[in-house]
């Protein structure tokens, strides 16, 4: 068994890259496989507070890479989702604790046992960025439609495919159909076609994310929320399934929005 | 009520356009490493090298970058002043 290693990574800072991480990665186990999330976020961690795992945590990366600990010893088991562990990010450190050739390493130990390997990001395409690129075989850019977040990502995307990590794939958080659809809000063939860049996931605005980072509980195991079906549509696709995607179609009228809120989800 | 006010008015122009418009000049730029300021330097240059060799209007003189995909290209466009009978 040699497990990926996949980074989730955006440039701009507060598009959804925790969010997705700890989304996937839920979703992934509640799929049947043996995940570990990583937070790369050094002296910013946050990963730990969206699984509710914040008051288990007694090493952390860095104890790993400075031998504080054992590898196994950091390693934080979710109760709710026995095939789910976290590696917690150190708190009181800085990027530079940790070199992208330590992450390499780390991602290499934790192949044997997993099927993913989930690294966090920190904003910016400094240091952490680097060190959370270094060990992928799969890189997630998040982003939101917005020019802000789009602009980052374009970076983002030449960035990776500098170090040799591309294509990357993309995933569009916080899409407000609505909004999209009154012209007011960019859409995501218009995101695709400033990108050119390949699509892993769409996954629309939604009040239950915020509700379940409140409660610590990934929403993908919540299995009304919209938001919840498209991260386990993503993970479905890094599992290398073929699923459709929801349509935010711009020009639906009455009709169409009508039978979606009959049918809700999309396909 | 507001929409119907911009159309009557003529701003009608969505605000999903205008920043798909805005990002594709700065992704250009971005990607290129060519900033606005770059680009008039090019245009002066491009005119006065032309001009050693045939008659152009200078006034009418655009160079933008076009991107497809992942490929960018500058495209120059550069009007002739109309030819003089002899």
């Amino acid at each position: 068994m040699t497990g990926k290693a996949i980074t989730v990574t955006s440039g701009k800072g507060g598009v959804g890259k925790t969010t997705v991480t700890a989304n996937l990665g839920a979703a992934l186990a509640n799929f049947g496989h043996k995940v570990v999330c990583i937070d790369a976020d050094i002296g910013l961690r946050n990963l730990d507070v969206v699984l509710g795992l914040e008051n288990r945590i007694v090493y952390d990366l860095v104890d790993i890479v400075e031998g504080r600990c054992r590898l196994r010893q950091a390693m934080i088991r979710d109760k709710r989702l026995p095939e789910l562990f976290l590696i917690p990010a150190a708190q009181t450190r800085d990027k530079s604790a940790i070199s992208p050739s330590d992450m390499v390493t780390l991602a290499d130990d934790l192949r044997a046992e997993f099927d993913y390997i989930l690294f966090d990001s920190p904003a910016g395409i400094e240091r952490g960025f680097r060190n959370a690129v270094a060990p992928a075989d799969m890189v997630l850019v998040v982003t939101n439609p917005e020019v802000s977040a789009v602009r980052d990502a374009d970076r983002i995307i030449g960035l990776v495919e500098a170090e040799e990590k591309g294509p990357a794939r993309l995933v569009i958080n916080r899409i407000k159909p609505e909004m999209v659809r009154r012209g007011d809000m960019l859409g995501v063939d218009d995101i695709l076609e400033l990108l050119a860049v390949q699509l892993v996931g769409l996954v629309p605005d939604d009040e239950n994310v915020l509700l379940s980072t409140n409660r610590g509980l990934p929403v993908v195991l919540d299995g009304k929320s919209k938001a919840g079906l498209a991260f386990r549509n993503i993970a479905r696709r890094v599992m290398g399934e073929e699923v459709p995607f929801m349509h935010f179609d711009e020009t639906g009228g009455f009709l169409n929005r009508i039978t979606r809120l009959i049918r809700p989800g999309g396909n | 009520m507001a929409g119907i006010l911009d159309r009557i008015f003529g701003r009608d122009r969505k605000s999903a356009h205008l920043a798909k418009e805005r990002l594709k000049l700065v992704l250009v730029h971005d990607r290129t490493d060519i900033s606005p300021g770059v680009m008039e330097l090019m245009k002066d240059d491009l005119i006065a090298a032309i001009s050693k060799h045939i008659d152009i209007d200078a006034g009418d003189v655009r160079i933008e970058m076009a991107t497809e995909g992942h490929e960018q290209r500058l495209i120059a466009d550069i009007a002739l002043r109309p030819p003089r009978r002899r």
